[in-house]
């Protein structure tokens, strides 16, 4: 790494860096110091907050039981998303892409509705036959349901440009298929895999709905409890201190991930996805697909396929329903299904411009500095979500009274997505050889031509990946939105919302139907953002 | 070049609807009558609000009304607390009979005393100095499906001790306390029925005879409930007085009864409240608003835009509306003092008592 000279190199870091610090500091570290200090400035202070919380017993067993269940479902997550994730990074088969999209539906559903979903196939008189409501079973579960798309997302990304023959070579050498696997592939996709799963382990440890909805009165997360504290019982003090420790754990995981990152960076020749899939030829290749595409969808689809087939319980009158207007229901869907795309286009965008600038600054920057700049990067992912919305409220009234502009609901959109954007492209950056870089220097192109001919093609494909990740994720109506206050605009997820706050068979199918089209929606989004090449990048 | 296009599009489309969003309107300190007003309120509340909303009111002052929402009452209620040296609006709306307490104590309101006061009965006009005014009022209720209850043999229950008999083990889903507001309502039913000392031991009795609890009223009336548009198995559930009702309204096929009943005993009041937030600058145009809210123009729509029951006496109901509900005679009411300072103790209690 010696092709510009190290004084240039920094400064040319903290250009890149300038967007991304600005937009964090602003919305997002100065709304958190805010909030945390009015809560803990008030009456006795910040010691008597603490001391407060370490008093009752059973928040401790909250923030024990926080850990313990987002660690296990990280594990679970990223064991069942592996074969799929093979499995579409190294085959080519009909139906591959939609699939792929396919992956990010749970992503986006409203966890009230997926809550419906999941209580119909396992709750009292579920589907399966065996009642998990109230055991932790349900939650780990719908933790790798929603989170299977991080994985697939995330590691495919870097495995579908991996030279399938280094496999080859091992295999030729005598490696068994598994020894293959584990002494070649699985080293060169460990940045990705960690990447993966600090995303998971954030989700599950910051889990809201799904800790609320299926885990009855006996679970509970730190993300919970300090709504119940703000909303509740506007007990501010014990909020922040509770948000203080869910803070100090998320970063200790981050760092500790990101020290692992930068010691595990390996260069590899990335190659088009279109040298890397093939067809499955023999017949164990087609089962293998087959079995492992099956199986995935079994463990994905149930939830979505109870909403489509009650969606249709009254025939297809529930869809045709939805642009008819009733007393009581604003829902227009159609104006719905605008204002959400607006939304997400614009946090879409913001997201990309963000997370690739920010990404950059992380894959090619060095040392402690490029690590704690990571590490805040995804400290949104881990904050708790009426946190940074009381956060706004306070911070964002001046110089502009952003408060109650529409725009920071796409923000806040963005600061979710942003990491995401970063997990995809980081890896990706960092696996691009540097020789390739030197040769094109060595040959004479400016270090700018140099990268833009040499990584930008691929990490412009890892940007798309992200940006579809962006716009599914803001699509999804995230966790600090509900908490932000804002000029009426119901995008679907509201809509759905809406409708099943009414009592009538109405009212309930079209909140079925609504949430399928949110499904179909987010499908052909990811689609179609995906199938977008810019202009002459080949395969990538 | 048709994929980038693609992409140009959307970025236009991001940047056209930015530039469409319009500026948010922000309280102005001039005395002269504002353009438009901010009215903010819960989600549930902006969720029935329609063109027609308003236009009463616009017509007439010339003012338009734009609703911010977020979150439910509680939060709204919080959020209002938070952004009292630069509040978020000029009205707030939507604080409950259990967040009453919170919002006086923390000094939101000016008061004004409403024009239409005198057709809103006496027994809603909680605050003397008119801090807030009473807009709409709604009864937390067991309701019970018809056939499910007729099917098992049983009669609706008759009072709340009889949930605890042998016969309806196993038939009553509640929402919890801390997370639903229906579920707190029906907590301080009990409360207000079996006293501060014995509302302990009918839980305990309630959960050795296999009650159901849910986070959420979604959970509890879809999930649990076999009534109506319920899909689980539990012929009782905690929810509201106009539950029927909206099963009639909003039923597939038309229906002339409906599936559902209301028990009108251990009944919970919630009243909700408006009132002039302090430091927006139009006060007065802001008291006309609430004047408006209590008006025959504006209650005339609260039964079906948000099924609940208008303060002012004199409007009518609905006639769909009027013939699936009831109006419970004498529904439980705790003071606002004793939930604000009860409520944290009594919810831990039930927390503890319910895991056994």
């Amino acid at each position: 790494m010696n092709y510009v000279r190290p004084s240039r190199r920094r400064w040319t870091t903290w250009l890149l860096a300038a967007l991304p610090v600005v937009f964090l500091g602003y919305l997002f570290v100065y709304p958190l110091v805010r909030i945390l200090f009015t809560g803990l400035s008030g009456d006795g202070g910040a010691g008597s907050a603490f001391a407060e919380l370490m008093n009752r017993r059973s928040l401790l067993g909250v923030a024990w039981f926080t850990f313990w269940q987002a660690a296990l479902s990280t594990a679970l997550t990223l064991v069942s998303a592996l074969p799929i994730t093979w499995v579409l990074s190294r085959f080519a088969f009909r139906g591959r892409s939609v699939v792929r999209a396919a992956m990010l539906v749970p992503f986006v559903l409203p966890t009230v509705v997926m809550g419906a979903a999941f209580l119909a196939l396992a709750g009292p008189s579920g589907l399966i036959g065996v009642d998990l409501t109230g055991t932790v079973w349900i939650i780990l579960w719908a933790h790798m349901v929603f989170n299977i798309a991080v994985v697939v997302r995330i590691v495919g990304g870097l495995w579908e440009h991996l030279d399938p023959r280094l496999e080859e070579a091992a295999r030729l050498l005598g490696a068994s298929r598994w020894q293959a696997f584990r002494t070649v592939t699985l080293p060169l996709l460990r940045p990705a895999l960690g990447a993966a799963a600090s995303i998971v382990f954030l989700f599950c440890f910051t889990s809201f709905g799904v800790v609320l909805i299926l885990g009855g009165a006996e679970f509970s997360t730190i993300e919970v409890e300090i709504w119940r504290q703000v909303v509740g019982f506007l007990d501010l003090p014990v909020a922040a201190a509770l948000a203080v420790v869910q803070l100090v754990g998320v970063t200790a995981a981050l760092l500790a991930y990101s020290r692992y990152q930068q010691r595990h960076a390996n260069q590899q020749s990335l190659r088009p996805i279109g040298e890397t899939l093939r067809k499955p030829v023999t017949s164990r290749e087609k089962i293998a697909v087959g079995a492992t595409v099956g199986g995935t969808l079994v463990l994905v689809g149930g939830p979505p396929a109870v909403l489509v087939a009650r969606s249709l319980r009254p025939g297809i009158d529930a869809y045709a329903g939805l642009g008819e207007e009733l007393p009581g229901l604003p829902a227009d869907p159609l104006a719905a299904v605008g204002n959400s795309l607006a939304f997400a286009a614009v946090a879409a965008v913001i997201a990309l411009l963000v997370g690739l600038l920010s990404a950059a600054v992380v894959a090619y920057g060095r040392g402690a500095p490029s690590r704690w700049f990571d590490t805040v990067l995804m400290l949104p992912l881990g904050t708790s979500a009426v946190t940074i919305g009381f956060g706004f409220l306070i911070a964002l009234d001046a110089p502009v009274d952003l408060r109650t502009a529409w725009i920071l609901v796409p923000l806040a959109h963005a600061l979710v997505a942003i990491p995401l954007v970063v997990r995809v492209a980081v890896p990706v950056m960092r696996s691009v050889e540097v020789r390739l870089r030197e040769a094109a220097l060595v040959l004479g192109a400016s270090p700018v031509r140099a990268w833009s001919h040499v990584d930008l093609p691929m990490v412009a494909r890892a940007g798309l990946v992200g940006a579809a990740f962006a716009f599914v994720v803001s699509l999804g109506e995230f966790g600090a939105t509900q908490f932000i206050v804002r000029p009426d605009r119901p995008t679907v997820p509201t809509t759905i919302y809406r409708l099943l706050a009414r009592p009538g068979e109405l009212t309930f199918s079209r909140a079925m139907a609504l949430s399928v089209v949110l499904m179909v929606m987010t499908v052909v989004v990811a689609l179609s953002i995906e199938r977008t090449r810019p202009g002459g990048l080949g395969g990538f | 070049m048709r994929k980038v296009r693609f992409l140009g599009t959307a970025i236009t489309i991001a940047l056209v609807s930015v530039a469409c969003g319009g500026t948010s309107t922000t309280p102005t300190t001039t005395a002269a009558a504002p353009e438009s007003l901010v009215l903010l309120s819960h989600e549930s509340f902006a969720a029935g609000v329609t063109e027609e909303t308003f236009a009463g009111f616009t017509d007439e002052t010339g003012i338009a009304v734009e609703v911010l929402a977020a979150g439910d009452a509680g939060a709204t209620l919080n959020q209002a607390i938070l952004t009292k040296e630069a509040p978020l609006g000029d009205v707030l709306f939507g604080v409950d009979t259990t967040f009453l307490s919170r919002a006086l104590a923390e000094d939101l309101f000016v008061p004004h005393e409403a024009a239409p006061l005198a057709d809103v009965p006496d027994d809603l006009q909680v605050d003397p100095s008119h801090r807030v005014t009473p807009i709409d009022f709604g009864d937390v209720c067991i309701n019970y499906d018809k056939e499910g209850l007729s099917e098992a043999g049983l009669a609706p229950p008759a009072e709340l001790a009889d949930l605890t008999r042998p016969e309806y083990r196993g038939t009553l889903v509640v929402e919890h306390p801390a997370t639903s507001s229906p579920g707190l309502a029906f907590l301080l039913a009990t409360i207000a029925e079996f006293g501060e000392d014995g509302w302990t031991d009918f839980w305990v009795r309630l959960r050795d005879n296999d009650v159901a609890v849910t986070a959420g009223w979604d959970e509890a009336y879809y999930s649990s409930f076999s009534g109506g548009s319920g899909e689980g198995d539990r012929p009782l559930v905690v929810s509201y007085a106009s539950s029927p009702p909206a099963e009639v309204i909003f039923s597939e096929t038309p229906m002339d009864e409906a599936p559902t009943g209301v028990v009108t005993a251990g009944c919970y009041r919630q009243v909700e409240f408006a009132g002039v937030l302090k430091g927006t600058g139009n006060e007065g145009a802001a008291g006309s608003l609430v004047d408006f809210m209590l008006s025959p123009a504006f209650q005339e729509q609260i039964p079906l835009a948000w099924f609940v029951f208008p303060a002012n006496e004199t409007v009518e109901l609905p006639p769909e509306f009027a013939e699936h509900t009831v109006v419970p005679e004498s529904p439980a009411a705790i003071e606002p003092e004793a939930i604000e300072s009860n409520r944290e103790m009594w919810i831990t209690e039930w927390e503890e008592l319910m895991e056994g």
